[in-house]
């Protein structure tokens, strides 16, 4: 058995819970313009759901270095995207942060333009945010450590 | 009412204890009864969106925090400002003073509480679902009226999560002792 990580029964509930908490967040993200939440409070929840992976499996130096960047990258991603958002309103409409897309019909998923879009984008970014400081704090060695 | 009173009397003292105790772990569990009492708070007012952020925020902060506890020290470090604690403690009461003397000013000239006198308010109530198509007016307002403010907050996030990479990373850095 892997050394690392917390006990059998941490790890197999971890493993049953992490792909619903996912799906809670991603839940969220998605119908951010038709119910509380968005894209902030599902990213931190599906940023929950990994973190979750984190504990109670472990990581060695190198994994945790190379998920560093996944969220790191993730987090860059998810900030483009609601830039490019914002200036494709620019090029489009004339002005910054026009909602250029289609509204649809009201109280459906695909309504709202660019909403249901900066909100998914939004999400990507605190997800890999509050992934990357995690691993940056408590799982990488700190400075006065051997 | 006399929850919310209840309540942010719960924070203060909560705050209080984090500020004074000198077990880390202590300190960490003070504030999240801070945190979960806005929690509460924000359900009160009826914002559920304030509260489904404030509550996962609050309870992964907390992991966070634990986890870097466990990881290096229990113990709060020394204090060594005895000498200069009266001078501390006089000047804190005379900006406390003041503050709470503006403040008093300020709330003589505010509207009642719970009842605004904002004119966007109640053109965005009106014209939210016309104007975006998106059925939950928080979205609508947070990611079209005032999308700039919405962009300004993701940068602030992404600006200090690279300062926190850049200052804990591994590569690049000096080891102990190593002179230039």
């Amino acid at each position: 058995m892997n050394e690392r990580g917390m006990s059998l029964i941490v790890k197999t509930i971890a493993r049953v819970l992490v792909g619903m908490i996912v799906l809670y967040g991603i839940y969220i993200v998605a119908h951010g313009h038709l119910t509380p939440g968005g894209g902030f409070a599902g990213g931190v929840i599906i940023a929950g759901g990994f973190i979750l992976l984190y504990l109670a499996y472990g990581a060695s130096e190198k994994e945790s270095e190379f998920k560093k960047w996944q969220a790191s990258l993730s987090e860059s991603l998810g900030i483009f995207g609601f830039w490019l958002v914002a200036m494709l309103g620019l090029f489009i409409g004339g002005y910054f942060f026009l909602n250029v897309f289609a509204k649809g019909q009201s109280y459906r998923l695909f309504s709202g333009g660019i909403i249901p879009v900066c909100n998914a984008a939004i999400g990507a970014e605190v997800a890999g945010a509050l992934v990357g400081i995690f691993i940056a704090f408590a799982a990488l060695k700190l400075l006065g450590e051997k | 009412m006399i929850e919310l009173y209840i309540l942010l009397a719960l924070m203060a003292v909560g705050a209080i204890i984090a500020l004074e105790t000198h077990d880390l772990i202590s300190a960490v569990i003070s504030l999240g009864v801070c945190g979960f009492s806005l929690v509460l708070i924000f359900l009160l007012l009826h914002a559920p969106d304030l509260a489904i952020v404030q509550i996962v925020v609050e309870t992964l902060s907390l992991v966070i925090l634990i986890a870097a506890i466990l990881k290096t020290t229990r113990e709060d470090t020394e204090e060594r400002l005895s000498l200069v604690k009266t001078g501390l403690w006089v000047g804190g009461l005379f900006f406390v003073a003041i503050f709470m003397y503006f403040t008093y000013q300020v709330l003589q000239n505010m509207a009642e509480f719970g009842a605004p006198n904002l004119r966007m308010a109640v053109s965005y109530l009106e014209m939210g679902l016309k104007k975006t198509g998106a059925a939950n007016l928080v979205g609508a307002v947070i990611l079209d009226f005032r999308g700039y403010d919405t962009l300004g907050e993701a940068t602030v996030l992404f600006t200090s999560v690279m300062g926190v990479l850049a200052v804990l990373r591994k590569i690049g850095r000096k080891k102990e002792g190593q002179n230039e």
